[in-house]
């Protein structure tokens, strides 16, 4: 189809969709004005049954646990699948290259000249991030924050590893086997925990464990091993997206 | 006015389509990609939202029981974001992919409909 063929049909049936969809969301309750019963009930009894504060936390890992599961192996299996895409075309690559023009480039475009001054900020930064990530994984059950926001922010010690030091360090600072456990342990510690309700003869998921005091850091039962789980394949698989991305670059560029 | 949210979202889709349709560049193409699923997102928080007293469903600081806006909604939402960002990272790796088999990243060139 040429170009010109799409624009006009977009032309003509794009304000179309936007009519129908305009016209299907004003058949919703009016904006604020929503009573879910699943969410009104959730949000009165979440607190009582489960002992955690944050009753987001508690649908995701606890009452729809089953769902953040599913969502949880797309994750899995796209950073698998970018791993699998990315290293066959490194092999291709270093097969099509003399093994000593690799050497020759070795250093990489992702080397920036980071002052000293930009590096030792940004040592005590990493600390930070990394403490504030542990914080926001463990503590989610209690307030704002859970496995997969901490997990990214985790994540973020290791993109100012990259940005400050460059690749040379970033790659040794991430090594790849090491996050593939670290991953591979997150996803599969999740259906271990759901395995724990079925050796106790109830449902997959269900939280088995004792729930504590309410506001304790160690309670909520299994939605505190969930979150631990989450933030680790959350953080490994974003880093290991991020060590395959950096790697092509690093040899490629500077031989065009 | 009280439909206004929902209609952004709707705006927000038609207009990553657009961005889908016109596109050059598979890149753009992806990026066009997380405006239309951004809207979800719009359309899904702005369902669940709830006028003031109500506020965020996480009860440490007010009394459990107090007026808060849906979490199922909220839970929804931030599962779709990080996973929505590792499957951008499959699009690009793919992308990568493409321009190293074919050479070419314009969509109207990988065209399995050339004109």
């Amino acid at each position: 189809m040429s170009a010109t063929a799409r624009h006009v049909l977009f032309a003509v049936f794009g304000p179309v969709l936007l009519g129908f969809l305009c016209w299907g969301v004003c058949g919703l309750s009016p904006f604020g004005q929503f009573h879910g019963a699943y969410g009104e009930l959730l949000n009165h009894v979440a607190v009582q049954e489960r002992h955690v504060l944050n009753v987001v936390t508690s649908v995701i890992f606890d009452y729809r646990g089953f769902d953040t599961l599913g969502e949880e192996f797309i994750l899995f299996a796209s950073v698998t699948g970018v791993v699998l895409l990315m290293r066959h075309e490194q092999s291709e690559q270093e097969d099509a290259c003399e093994p000593h023009s690799i050497q020759q480039h070795d250093t990489g475009v992702l080397d920036p000249a980071a002052s000293d001054l930009t590096r030792l900020f940004t040592l005590g930064f990493i600390g930070a991030v990394l403490m504030f990530g542990c914080y926001i994984v463990l503590t989610g059950h209690l307030s704002v924050g859970g496995g997969f926001q901490g997990g990214v922010i985790l994540f973020g010690a290791w993109v100012l590893v990259l940005l400050a030091y460059g690749s040379g360090v970033f790659h040794r600072c991430a090594n790849p086997s090491a996050l593939e456990w670290a991953e591979a342990l997150g996803g599969g510690g999740y259906v271990v925990v759901g395995c724990v309700g079925l050796l106790t003869g109830q449902e997959f998921l269900t939280n088995v464990l004792p729930l504590g005091h309410t506001g304790q850091l160690l309670s909520s039962g299994t939605i505190l091993l969930i979150n631990c789980a989450v933030g680790t394949e959350v953080a490994a698989g974003f880093v290991l997206l991020l060590v395959e991305f950096s790697r092509p670059l690093q040899k490629e560029s500077p031989g065009q | 006015m009280t439909y206004l949210p929902y209609c952004i979202a709707a705006w927000l889709f038609v207009v990553g389509l657009y961005g889908i349709v016109t596109s050059r560049h598979f890149v753009h193409l992806i990026i066009c990609l997380s405006v239309v699923q951004s809207s979800t997102y719009l359309l899904l928080l702005s369902i669940g939202f709830r006028s003031l007293p109500a506020q965020a469903p996480i009860f440490s600081d007010v009394p459990p029981g107090s007026p808060a806006v849906d979490p199922i909604v909220h839970a929804l939402t931030l599962t779709d974001i990080v996973v929505g960002a590792t499957v951008t990272a499959l699009l690009l790796a793919l992308t990568l992919n493409i321009k190293r088999k074919r050479g070419s990243v314009d969509p109207a060139v990988l065209s399995p409909f050339p004109e």
